[in-house]
């Protein structure tokens, strides 16, 4: 009996950690679909991006765990600007298969300048000392870098709610995903809004992928093998929500680790299968309006 | 050979460009006999391609997930030959059309209700649901490593599949022949137009009272069928069927194929596959990074430049030929 | 007088927004009926409930005598209701004769055929050149709507309503964004529907309202405010305190 509550413990804990990492990244994507309506298969690149720039800014350049991880954001956030504004803008009135096409586009070449510039191997993530030893709670040890995940991740979203919850430029992403026509008209300058809100997306996803390196291997054939995880967390959630999202992700990761922990002979077969039926049930998502 | 629209005011007839591929195909039989299961490979893509414009160039589901109904007609070819010792080819192939109508009318049934994301996650999901399936069954798939020792008998019990690769070139000739000649028969349809109709204005087509949902799960298992054709095809020419059959990346190079020659065209699925294919052959294993990288730039210039892949690029070129005193 | 279409105590809520409140509506055989009313007065609601786009809170539709209520749009457009679109709803990369042809094969049946060709279905063909002839568009039938002037797109839009041969017509905003020069052009063809048929016109132009209608109700807030013929509307005292307020922005 304790075993099996220890397990328990283990795994509601390994699932929230890597509930809170698919969270992170795949917020910005919740966003940008329901604000810009765009299907940006390619989120996932942010993520590979900003883990190739932790790791690099570690092992290549010595930089502390603490910089590197801001380097991943702001580099990633960066970047999505001038792809943003040279690209994706070119593309908001497009069609789904147009939009599809074009992201899956920049998957491949992602896909080709990491292999290019890193090779195929898995890149290793070297963690401070203070994050490699085991956290005592509660009379039970935790993985010091999974508890710093949780609570690391805990504040981000908190900042993000407070954000969108209390900000102007909060209340004008909520205003627009409403009614876009709505926004324009009373002046919200929806194209800045778009790039500045395209930019922290990407960003939380290249901090996501960078914090959660250790968990979810960064590797060049990254954004293909995860995308289903990242459109699973924001279809199940609902697009443009913040907290439907963050059940999903939550739901996702403790379920797909309780899978591989206890019915490892399925696969992700059970994650795919409840994600369908949860479709099913409701097509816009736990959170959705339409639904 | 201008966009294939069908309509009530289209011609259906064949026009003499049409034979155009036929005789290429049987030129290249008898000129370049070394490249024969490359060429093989090629005429069951287009086939492949030619199910997946059924549905996203004519009636305008996105989907990413045909590898779904492909790689269930391969494993099905396969696990008949391999474990169940039934060589006969048709059977075969028959089975393999009969296990991706069966998925076609279950899956298109339970997706066909959602729309754009949803629609696109659905077929992403079930594709990795029949992933998974493959990876685990090993006793019936060989999992990871995949299936092999698959026999395929003399077709009819008369021409013996040889190792230059003549018979399966001809054999998947013909099925292409006759999947074309049936899609294109489709096209020009009532049903075809209607399928058109859809994709413009779903909502105008419920107004006007058409059974908008039951035509979709039509075509839609209509082109699941073909695309297990295709599978079972693609497992009698390689005699081994590997996971790669249901991956992500290989319904993304198909739709890439299908773009790259020309959506909701007919012959875009014909165009794209030649060149996508004998590309991939003369660079993709000397320079596999330049060639992914290659085939990212070319579909966002295609996205963001010609929507109407190579056959549009010509058709233009056509147009303003014309135009010239 | 036969009834052709009829509604009682159609109500329709979004939580706490009430859209439609308990309207008893008749449209009688061959009636020219308008229904009008302030821009968010529910008119585009209550056509969406009797095509069965959007399903009622409570309350009972019937069509030529058959309550029509639960039945799905596909159906009742078998029944002989047609309705056009207050923004144009075209097949817009297809031809102005597909346009017609697409809504004539679903009424005769044969939109499900797979193996003869579309063209060979000379029928269809015929009688959607017919239709376009009567409203002056038959030297348009193989434009793409793409390529149409949004003023014949119009037409196209009316067309399409009729390839369906229906009973009762709902016609929505028919001559919305057309300039009015060209706007008697609708009009003439409206004048020319078929007699048999009942319309339920919704307009914002008061003249083309009021030399189309032998009838008019008004609606307001999602409730009937008054109906009756033209000259009692024109004189109604609650009409125009609702209009003027409109006039402003209209």
């Amino acid at each position: 009996m304790e075993a099996f509550f220890a397990s328990l413990v283990s795994v509601a804990f390994h699932g929230t950690a890597l509930g809170m990492i698919l969270y992170v990244i795949s917020v910005g994507l919740s966003v940008t679909m329901g604000l810009m309506g765009f299907a940006n298969l390619a989120h996932g690149v942010f993520a590979m991006a900003g883990g190739y720039v932790l790791t690099t800014a570690i092992s290549r350049f010595g930089a502390p765990f603490p910089l590197a991880l801001v380097l991943a954001f702001a580099f990633v956030a960066a970047a999505s600007v001038v792809l943003e504004r040279l690209l994706y803008s070119r593309l908001y009135t497009a069609s789904d298969l147009e939009q599809v096409l074009f992201t899956i586009g920049l998957i491949f070449i992602a896909v080709a300048v990491a292999r290019f510039i890193y090779g195929t191997l898995q890149q290793p993530v070297v963690l401070p000392d203070y994050l490699k030893g085991q956290f005592a709670l509660l009379g039970r040890d935790f993985p010091a870098y999974r508890v710093f995940i949780i609570v690391f991740s805990a504040v981000m979203v908190g900042l993000l709610w407070f954000g969108v919850e209390r900000t102007r430029w909060g209340a004008m992403v909520r205003a627009t995903v409403d009614n876009r026509a709505m926004a324009q008209s009373v002046g919200i300058d929806t194209k800045r809004l778009f790039t500045l809100t395209f930019a922290l997306g990407s960003g939380l996803a290249g901090l996501g992928g960078g914090l959660g390196a250790e968990i979810i291997a960064i590797q060049p054939s990254y954004p293909f093998e995860n995308l289903v995880y990242f459109l699973v967390v924001v279809s199940v959630g609902g697009l443009g929500s913040l907290r439907g999202p963050f059940v999903a992700a939550l739901l996702i990761g403790i379920a797909d680790t309780a899978c591989k922990y206890w019915l490892p002979q399925y696969g992700a077969f059970p994650i795919y299968v409840a994600t369908i039926a949860i479709l099913l049930w409701r097509p816009a998502g736990l959170a959705g309006r339409h639904a | 050979m201008s966009a294939h629209a069908g309509g009530y005011s289209a011609d259906p007839r064949i026009r003499w460009i049409e034979s155009l591929p036929w005789i290429v195909a049987v030129a290249a039989f008898f000129a370049l006999p070394e490249y024969l299961s490359l060429g093989a490979r090629i005429l069951i893509y287009i086939l492949y391609a030619l199910s997946l414009d059924l549905i996203v160039g004519y009636a305008g589901i996105v989907t990413l997930g045909h590898s779904a109904y492909f790689g269930l007609g391969a494993y099905v070819a396969g696990i008949l030959a391999a474990k169940a010792g039934i060589g006969d080819p048709m059977v075969q192939l028959a089975a393999a059309a009969a296990a991706g109508a069966l998925l076609g009318i279950g899956t298109g049934a339970i997706i066909l209700r959602t729309k754009a994301l949803t629609l696109l996650m659905l077929t992403l999901a079930i594709t990795s649901v029949m992933l998974e399936i493959a990876n685990k069954a090993t006793a019936l798939t060989g999992g990871a490593d995949g299936l092999s020792g698959v026999i395929v008998a003399p077709i009819f019990g008369l021409f013996r599949f040889d190792i230059f690769g003549k018979t399966a070139y001809l054999y998947c000739l013909l099925a292409l022949l006759i999947g074309w000649w049936l899609v294109r028969k489709m096209i020009y349809s009532p049903f075809g137009t209607s399928l058109t109709g859809v994709r413009e204005n779903s909502l105008r087509m419920h107004a006007i009272g058409a059974p908008v949902y039951w035509r979709l799960v039509l075509v839609y298992t209509l082109s699941a069928t073909i695309a297990g054709v295709a599978g079972g095809l693609i497992t009698q020419t390689n005699q081994f069927v590997g996971l790669n059959v249901f991956s992500f990346e290989s319904a993304g190079e198909l739709l890439v194929m299908l773009i790259l020659g020309g959506v909701g065209r007919i012959y875009g699925a014909f165009v794209g596959p030649v060149v996508y294919l004998i590309a991939q052959d003369l660079l993709a294993k000397q320079f596999p990074e330049y060639w992914y990288f290659g085939i990212g730039t070319m579909l966002v210039l295609v996205v963001m430049f010609a929507r109407g892949g190579i056959l549009g690029i010509l058709d233009s070129i056509l147009v303003k030929l014309r135009r010239r005193p | 007088m036969n009834i052709a279409l009829e509604t009682r105590g159609l109500c329709k809520s979004f939580g706490a927004l009430t859209v439609a409140d308990d309207i008893d509506f008749r449209l009688e055989s061959g009636a020219r009926h308008a229904l009008i009313g302030p821009n968010g007065a529910g008119k585009t609601t209550f056509v969406n409930m009797l095509t069965g786009a959007l399903p009622p809170s409570s309350g009972t539709i019937v069509l030529g005598g058959e309550d029509i209520t639960a039945m799905r749009q596909a159906k009742r457009v078998k029944r002989g209701l047609g309705r056009t679109f207050q923004i144009n709803a075209l097949f817009r990369r297809l031809p102005v004769l597909d346009n017609v042809a697409l809504a004539v094969a679903e009424r005769c049946g044969v939109a499900r055929r797979m193996l003869r060709a579309a063209s060979a279905h000379g029928d269809v063909r015929e009688e959607s050149m017919e239709l376009l002839a009567t409203l002056g568009l038959a030297e348009d039938a193989g434009v793409r709507i793409l390529d149409l002037p949004y003023g014949k797109q119009r037409l196209v839009e009316i067309a399409i309503a009729l390839g369906l041969k229906p009973s009762v017509l709902l016609l929505d905003e028919p001559a919305a964004g057309v300039p009015s020069l060209e706007s008697h052009r609708i009009l003439q063809v409206l004048d020319n529907l078929p007699k048999h048929i009942a319309i339920l016109i919704i307009e914002h132009d008061m003249d083309l309202v009021f030399r189309f209608a032998q009838r008019i109700t008004v609606l307001v807030q999602g409730e009937v405010l008054v109906e009756g013929p033209p000259d009692e509307i024109a004189r109604d005292r609650r009409v125009h305190q609702v209009y003027l307020g409109e006039q402003h922005h209209a």
